[in-house]
């Protein structure tokens, strides 16, 4: 296959059409993801090739699809089921959190639930407080869930596939400001394996560790940085579960230092898990402390000047890491 | 009895009369003494199991939730007789009964109970989680009517394969107050799938009457505004909930659409173990247990259609053995490896952490 222009929603559809041809245990269920195409277009027109067998419009009726496709999935279907906005997560957590992240291990390890719900998350939409937030803590809190995050169209691709061939359930939480951005890609291989972080940009001076849409925040961090002499690595880490520590870590012992960027609020967040691991395993490497950049710890506002200084924004990044390294 | 008359009713009310047409249940003909034989044998199979774990359970051998089927032993007995190989069944944490009904085997059962390496979770389930392949057995859940849409997804794969499998999708009336349960209900309504929805009515979701957390006082047109054929069912006839059951199967094996069965059932002993049962009278429940007990009116039935004392006392003995088998294995298996409490959490060979340590 040869690299080609394509959008991250473009790469997605693919995925799914991908894994839909080859294998018919695959079926979509959800809110609007056949006739009209998926809320953000990720399924557009694949009914026209599935038909509404596998392309499955539901009520709404989001704790219902869930556990229906939990259900499906202990018969060995592979449902995909479409969350429309992770902050439903909410109406869901039941049937994630205590049916499909506990059956493998309840049951003895007799039976799993490979099931993918899709969903995405995060802001630039002005969407609101109940419709632009990050609740990848909330998932990654869970054990028995997989957790990815992809941030290019490629891993938006291969994480999609991957996820469509694991054992086990899989939270798939896209960035709803991602599904325009283009890339030229070729689709023919992941950059690295599933589970697996990966560098985006290769710096010595300080480790930015970060995913989904907060990578390009990083990079063009990095790349402002760059120009004030200071060569800053970004690690994506592109999935949340599995977490690669091991890529964090050798990149952290390397340059001695580290700041986690994420998009989801602070406290009691993803941030704070990375800090603390970070620490704990590169302690005697360290010339500073972590930093966490994340979220306010506010609710989302819809207004954009208020909204984007939600979220942590370049500017803020290139401010800590000049100071860390005091130049 | 099955009460049809009810269910035609509510049935007509629904938006569109041609899709809950409610099946005619049968007059009940009766199972007949080979097959009531089986089921007196089941029940008094779960009867003694239950007595037995409650017994263990005091001796302190079970610990955590423990919630007994005695009283209600018909209804799991009576729908099971009305399935063919590869239905599935799933319900909620009061499972025991219906592990044993569909022919799981009492010493893993009870393993389970006292957590132990041979349990049918090897000891990571415990009372309310466990599962069979083998015996389409789907759990075993203990968050309140979540369930009921896991059991509408079985349904869904049933018809996405076109198989003729039924999916028999049990809870108590106390889940009937869920909302989940009504999303699943549009859903297979919607979908015709091949669903049949079990309500246990007996009579008290923990300590809460039917009547102080229900407004709907016949549950078994719960599922009328989507048409979903309902009929109330005696739950302590094995012979009318058997008859009740094959039909309801019959209308969903036939593609159309789900049904629902409300059990008129009773349970004896508390919700769980730690449940003193304050909130009904002394006789109340004795009077259930002289008058209405299932496995004493299938005995009469026996003892009429010629069953001899003698084939009925050869049973009991049989169970009885089976259960001191059972409560020995249970006692005599190993205590889960501690290597355990790390495996299965999900079945990749990442490290059981799932993160990839970096030292």
């Amino acid at each position: 296959m040869a690299a080609q222009e394509i959008t991250y929603r473009d790469a997605l559809r693919q995925a799914l059409d991908d894994a839909m041809r080859d294998d018919e245990t695959v079926v979509v269920i959800g809110e609007e993801v056949g006739r009209y195409g998926g809320a953000y277009g990720v399924t557009k027109d694949l009914i026209a090739s599935y038909g509404e067998e596998r392309l499955i419009d539901t009520p709404i009726s989001e704790p219902a699809i869930i556990g229906a496709a939990v259900g499906a999935a202990m018969t060995g279907l592979r449902p995909v089921a479409e969350l429309m906005y992770v902050d439903f997560l909410g109406l869901v957590m039941d049937q994630l959190a205590n049916q499909a992240a506990k059956i493998r291990y309840m049951f003895g390890g007799q039976i799993g639930v490979p099931m993918v719900v899709r969903t995405q998350g995060g802001t630039g939409r002005s969407a609101g407080a109940q419709h632009s937030q990050s609740l990848e803590a909330w998932v990654m809190h869970t054990p028995g869930l997989r957790l990815a995050m992809p941030a290019t169209a490629a891993d938006a691709y291969h994480l999609l596939r991957h996820a469509l061939t694991l054992p086990d359930p899989v939270v798939f939480i896209e960035h709803k400001a991602l599904y325009a951005r283009k890339e030229r890609t070729d689709l023919a291989a992941p950059v690295a394996p599933w589970g697996q972080a990966t560098i985006r940009r290769a710096g010595s001076d300080v480790t930015l560790v970060t995913y989904s849409r907060m990578v390009f925040t990083a990079l063009e961090a990095a790349a402002a940085l760059a120009e004030r002499g200071i060569a800053a690595e970004v690690i994506d880490l592109r999935t949340l579960n599995p977490l690669d520590m091991a890529t964090v870590a050798a990149s952290v012992r390397r340059t001695g230092r580290a700041v986690v960027v994420t998009e989801s609020c602070l406290t009691g967040g993803v941030a704070a898990e990375l800090a603390a691991r970070i620490g704990e395993e590169c302690f005697d490497y360290l010339e500073d402390p972590v930093i966490r950049i994340a979220g306010e710890d506010v609710p989302i506002p819809v207004s954009p000047a208020l909204e984007s200084a939600a979220i942590p924004q370049p500017p803020v990044i290139i401010s800590v890491v000049q100071r860390m390294l005091r130049r | 009895m099955v009460q049809a008359g009810k269910s035609e009713r509510g049935a007509k009310t629904a938006r569109n009369d041609a899709t809950v047409t409610a099946e005619k249940p049968q007059a009940v003909a009766g199972l007949g003494r080979a097959a009531l034989l089986r089921a007196y044998h089941d029940m008094v199979l779960i009867r003694r199991f239950e007595e037995r774990a409650g017994q263990l359970y005091g001796m302190g051998l079970i610990g955590g939730f423990c919630h007994l089927y005695i009283g209600q032993e018909a209804v799991v007995v009576g729908v099971q007789m009305a399935l063919q190989d590869g239905d599935q069944v799933i319900t909620s944490y009061r499972d025991h009964g219906h592990m044993l009904a569909a022919g799981m085997d009492p010493r893993g059962v009870m393993a389970e109970l006292t957590g132990r390496r041979d349990g049918y979770s090897h000891g990571k389930g415990g009372s309310m989680h466990m599962f069979s392949r083998e015996k389409n057995f789907f759990g075993g859940h203990g968050i309140v009517g979540a369930q009921v849409s896991i059991g509408t997804g079985l349904a869904f794969a049933n018809r996405y394969r076109g198989n003729d499998r039924v999916s028999v999708t049990y809870f108590g009336e106390g889940a009937s107050s869920q909302g989940q349960v009504y999303e699943s209900f549009n859903i297979a309504a919607l979908m015709k799938l091949p669903v049949l929805y079990v309500i246990e009515n007996n009579k008290y979701g923990m300590g809460t009457s039917v009547d102080r957390s229900s407004a709907s006082h016949d549950l078994s047109q719960n599922g009328a505004p989507w048409g979903i054929p309902g009929a109330q069912v005696d739950g302590m006839d094995v012979e009318a909930v058997q008859a009740a059951a094959a039909a309801a199967v019959a209308h969903c094996r036939a593609g159309r659409g789900p049904y629902l069965l409300e059990m008129k059932t009773y349970r004896y002993r508390g919700h769980s173990m730690s449940d003193p049962a304050k909130y009904r009278t002394r006789e109340e429940v004795q009077k259930m247990r002289t008058e209405r007990d299932c496995i004493e009116h299938a005995r009469q039935h026996l003892l009429a259609l010629g069953a001899a004392e003698a084939e009925l006392k050869a049973i009991e003995e049989a169970v009885k053995t089976q259960i001191q088998e059972a409560a020995d294995f249970a006692q005599a298996s190993p205590e889960p490896d501690p290597a355990e409490l790390w495996t299965d959490v999900l079945a990749s060979d990442v490290a059981a952490s799932d993160v990839v340590a970096g030292a």
